[in-house]
């Protein structure tokens, strides 16, 4: 193969892989989140995949990666090599412009920027806008959220947390 | 799902079996504080709480698995992370004695976890530039989870120790009861010196000052008065356990036992 039609070949898996959704917040595909690392086609003449795991024990790992293999396999990529990258660590600063307009239209308000701190900034509600909000919880229904209420709104949402 | 090689240089046969030991030190005190995070499920005192204690729990099993996967892959006796888990007994644990105390009331739970986020916080810093490249990305992948799981601990021991006189009184009874076990953190054994010898992991008495630091500082904020310090008789991470383990391994162990090889 040569160079032009490998590139090709790893636009079209990155392609294919922006339809894979994440289980648990579904609006989400695996790239919006930020954790395909790369799509490359090695000297072996294969294309090699690199996803991270969000958090060490998150459920929807097993599931995305199984997702991932099907998606491939159905596309004809058969040989590809589905490889688990641990570093360096998976960040919500990696999910996408596009996976925080998402998040913010499915109601649950996207990560600030990690490297500022922990609630350093304050969380605006994805429903009416407010400034004025509050944690409920550091912890929610999957790893990756937390649970915040609107004081304007009174609704309550999830917070992606940022790490 | 394949893993990119990391294969460590050939290392000499007792580098090799200290490095194992020191990875299941760190996989089973995160196992065992995680199964017993889970006793919590359906019993803690408000909703929110119910899914912090099980996020967390969920997380430091992640960590184990990751851990324990290395430790198999170190020890190269065909064993796999459910091997490692389930099948092992007490004295083949080498977590440290704080994590398998039993539960208590909340402010126990919360005390016993704010010791150990404290303490993972030094160590993973430190092994996030570990010689060890498998190792220093488990690190530095925990850590970022053991930043926020700390900030959740020490924010409750603050809530507690600060809080009624009642919050107080049990908090100050949790730092009382589960103080001697800190002398464990960070007595180093020939393990620990062998590992900050290779460069592997960091050496322990600049993370004990650290970790000193950080839970007096807490402490004071807490309004809590830090006991002194006592010798400890407990080994766990030589696999010299108190009574608890056992009866958490029944229970962690049993289905695997009953039905071996059994899958979902």
């Amino acid at each position: 193969m040569s160079a032009a039609e490998l590139s090709v070949a790893e636009r079209e898996v990155w392609r294919l892989l922006a339809t894979v959704p994440d289980p648990e917040i579904p609006v989400l595909s695996i790239v919006d989140l930020g954790i395909v690392r790369y799509v490359r086609s090695a000297a072996d003449g294969r294309l090699h995949v690199g996803i991270t795991p969000t958090y060490s024990g998150c459920p929807a790992t097993a599931a995305i990666r199984s997702a991932t293999r099907a998606a491939l396999d159905d596309a004809g990529h058969r040989d590809a090599l589905l490889e688990e990258v641990l570093s360096p660590p998976w960040t919500s600063d990696w999910v996408t412009p596009a996976g925080r307009a998402k998040l913010e239209a499915f109601g649950i308000a996207p990560p600030a920027a990690a490297a500022a701190g922990p609630a350093s900034q304050p969380v605006r509600c994805p429903r009416c806008g407010s400034l004025s909000t509050e944690r409920i919880s550091e912890f929610g229904s999957t790893p990756c959220k937390a649970h915040y209420v609107c004081s304007a709104c009174r609704e309550p949402f999830d917070h992606f947390k940022c790490i | 799902m394949s893993t990119p090689a990391a294969v460590p240089a050939r290392r000499d046969r007792a580098l090799n079996d200290a490095l194992f030991r020191y990875l299941l030190r760190l996989a089973d005190t995160s196992l065992v504080l995680g199964q017993r995070l889970g006793e919590w499920i359906g019993h803690a005192p408000a909703l929110e709480e119910d899914l912090g204690l099980a996020n967390l729990a969920l997380d430091l099993i992640g960590q184990a698995r990751l851990l324990l996967t290395y430790a198999a892959e170190i020890e190269g006796q065909g064993r796999d992370e459910d091997a490692l888990a389930f099948l092992r007994d007490a004295p083949e644990f080498l977590n440290l004695t704080l994590a398998e105390q039993p539960n208590g009331d909340f402010a126990h739970t919360i005390v016993r976890q704010w010791l150990i986020d404290a303490w993972q916080l030094e160590l993973y810093e430190g092994l996030a530039g570990s010689a060890d490249t498998r190792l220093a990305a488990i690190a530095a992948k925990a850590l970022k989870e053991t930043r926020y799981h700390y900030r959740f601990s020490s924010g409750w021991l603050v809530r507690l120790g600060d809080g009624t006189a009642e919050s107080r009184a049990r908090a100050q009874q949790a730092v009382d009861s589960l103080w001697r076990f800190t002398e464990e953190l960070f007595t180093a054994d020939e393990i620990d010196q062998r590992m900050a010898a290779a460069g592997i992991a960091p050496p322990l008495g600049a993370a004990a000052e650290r970790f000193g630091a950080r839970v007096a500082e807490d402490l004071t904020q807490a309004t809590l008065t830090r006991p002194p310090q006592q010798p400890h008789p407990w080994h766990g991470k030589r696999g010299v356990h108190t009574e608890h383990l056992g009866h958490l391994l029944a229970e962690m162990q049993h289905l695997q036992r009953t039905y071996p090889g059994v899958r979902w």
